[in-house]
């Protein structure tokens, strides 16, 4: 533990800071920081590239039927789709889709997750009782059924599917949050804050917010791969972004009527998915684990 | 000249599940500006709930104003509206609680959280990190430049304390209510806590509401003293007179609780009730 002395290091040690340091030290976690690195890196180029109207290493929609259903080869690292369409390029053109619908949703669920959760934790009373009614009635319907049939009914751009899965999956989120905002509104430094005069909403989210980042946080990793999983799902009954746009969903949904002559079309992006969800759960995992010793230690 | 603080006929109720708790009954008080008051009691006097009042700092669902105010500066306190009250939270009336250690948020730095008071209640200071340094120094902590930047739990007991009285006093209150202010911390610290509030008092001339539980900390810091017993107030005078000649039964046995250094008795006197938490 800290004790004060002269020397104290130049850099204060904020709670933050700590919690940050923890997480590095795990190997678990540098690894799949690293695995998200490279996805993500990958996918921001490859979609500015597409701005730009750059595809590489071909065109992901250039058809080729004289090469249709080829393995992986020299030429075609990752083998060819039914339409001769090389894999690895509408992989990594699926990657940007994939990426930013996972990011994006994440953001709009958690924005409402938190909101809901701070003032129905925070408040009490009626408003609690509503909020929290709202969201037992959300529950009661599978949010995978209630996303699809929002879809269904709203045609299947990319932005209706974000904001659809966004508006449905803030749910555990809220709960989360309001369970911290029950508990830390009762802090001392809450009282001592409200002493001081200072306003309700700066209360919320200057001093209580911060405090119960950890959880939100966590959250927020792992509702990456499963926005990125709910809209594979989407794709593979063909309610997901439409054909040509390349996705990891629908590149698996063209391919599985071969599946048995031409694996590459399933194996590699059902790796993708998996390999890019499994390192959003276990950063995630990882960095709960940090945050919970940190508040252990004390 | 107005009085700083009146308390009039003051009464308090928590409505409970198990039923009404008569937190505080009929207390009355009055302070002078800069004037010093104890309110001695045991856990359940109902001394906080009084001190807590004096904001509406009383989660209200629970507790309930049943009768009597409270005038700060000759304006009540019940009737004010919420943006007077916040100014007077903090820039009027300004507290320091019992635990310094979870009275100051985690996340930020001291610096940080005396920033925000000082920003809060006087605006017009330009130099916010200056005013920092001349506070913590004031209270009494070494280097103050540097240790402003440091997080809460890097700060000893006596330090974060000392940084809380801080952050009260830099929003230049009339009044300094110090709820327990030492019970949480050693012996030694405390005594240099109480010397500092003292120092202070002197210095800045604010008044001072010393709530505690411990009868021989308030000789030579409080000129008068209120006791309170199960919500009421049973004696109200003079410090050096009441601690000279208690006349309540309930005074006396508080003072009688005071180890007296070369006393021969072996056991220490007790208050054999105990009182409804």
């Amino acid at each position: 533990m800290n004790t004060p002395t002269q020397d104290q290091p130049a850099v204060a040690d904020s709670p933050v800071r700590r919690v940050l340091r923890d997480f590095f030290r795990k190997p678990i976690a540098l690894i799949s920081v690293f695995v998200i690195a490279v996805f993500c890196l990958t996918a921001l180029i490859t979609g500015l590239c597409a701005l730009g109207g750059i595809y590489f290493p071909y065109d992901p929609n250039a058809t080729d039927l004289a090469n249709k259903l080829r393995p992986p080869s020299m030429a075609h690292w990752l083998g060819t789709d039914n339409l001769g369409r090389d894999v690895l390029t509408r992989m990594l053109n699926g990657s940007y889709v994939s990426l930013t619908v996972g990011f994006v949703a994440m953001t709009v669920s958690l924005l409402i997750g938190v909101v809901v959760g701070a003032v129905s934790g925070y408040f009490g009373g009626w408003i609690d009782n509503v909020l929290m009614r709202i969201v037992d009635a959300l529950l009661c319907f599978p949010s995978f059924f209630l996303i699809l049939t929002a879809v269904a009914l709203l045609g299947p751009n990319i932005w209706i599917i974000i904001v659809v899965i966004g508006l449905l999956s803030w749910t555990g989120t809220s709960r989360l949050v309001r369970a911290e905002f029950l508990t830390l509104r009762e802090t001392e430094y809450v009282r001592a804050a409200r002493a001081l005069g200072q306003r309700t909403p700066k209360i919320i989210f200057r001093h209580i917010l911060p405090n119960a980042f950890a959880p939100i946080f966590v959250t927020a990793v792992v509702g990456i791969p499963e926005a990125i999983l709910i809209e594979a799902g989407l794709s593979f009954i063909n309610l997901g972004v439409q054909p040509p746009q390349a996705t990891w969903g629908n590149i698996i949904t063209d391919g599985k009527s071969y599946l048995l002559d031409a694996w590459w079309l399933i194996v590699f992006p059902g790796m993708a998915i998996f390999l890019a969800a499994l390192a959003f759960y276990l950063a995630g995992d990882a960095l709960r684990e940090a945050a919970d010793t940190r508040s252990e230690r004390k | 000249m107005k009085n700083l603080l009146e308390i009039h006929d003051l009464s308090i109720n928590f409505e409970t599940r198990e039923g009404t708790v008569h937190a505080v009954k009929n207390v009355s008080l009055s302070m002078q500006p800069g004037a010093s008051l104890a309110i001695v009691g045991e856990s359940g006097s109902g001394k906080s709930v009084t001190a807590l009042s004096l904001t509406r700092l009383l989660p209200v669902p629970p507790a309930k104003y049943v009768s009597g105010d409270v005038f700060f500066e000759g304006q009540s306190i019940r009737r004010m509206n919420p943006d007077k009250l916040r100014e007077v939270r903090g820039g009027g009336i300004a507290y320091i609680f019992q635990e310094p250690s979870t009275s100051l948020n985690p996340v930020y730095s001291i610096r940080s959280q005396i920033g925000e008071a000082i920003r809060l209640h006087r605006p017009e200071v330009t130099d916010v990190d200056a005013e920092i340094v001349r506070w913590l120094d004031a209270v009494g902590i070494v280097d103050p430049a540097k240790r402003m930047h440091d997080y809460p739990h890097q700060l000893s007991g006596g330090m974060q304390q000392r940084a809380m009285i801080a952050m009260a006093l830099s929003c230049q209150p009339k009044l300094l209510v110090a709820d327990e202010p030492t019970t949480a911390l050693d012996v030694t610290i405390q005594a240099q806590i109480l010397a500092e509030l003292k120092r202070l008092r002197s210095e800045f001339g604010m008044g001072l509401i010393l709530i505690t539980h411990n009868f021989a900390i308030i000789r030579g810091l409080c000129e008068r003293v209120a006791v309170m017993y199960r919500g009421e107030i049973v004696e109200y005078g003079e410090t050096a007179s009441i601690l000279r000649s208690p006349q309540h039964p309930y005074t006396k046995a508080l003072i009688a609780c005071i180890p007296k250094l070369g006393s021969r008795s072996r056991r220490l006197q007790t208050i054999g009730e105990a009182l409804p938490a």
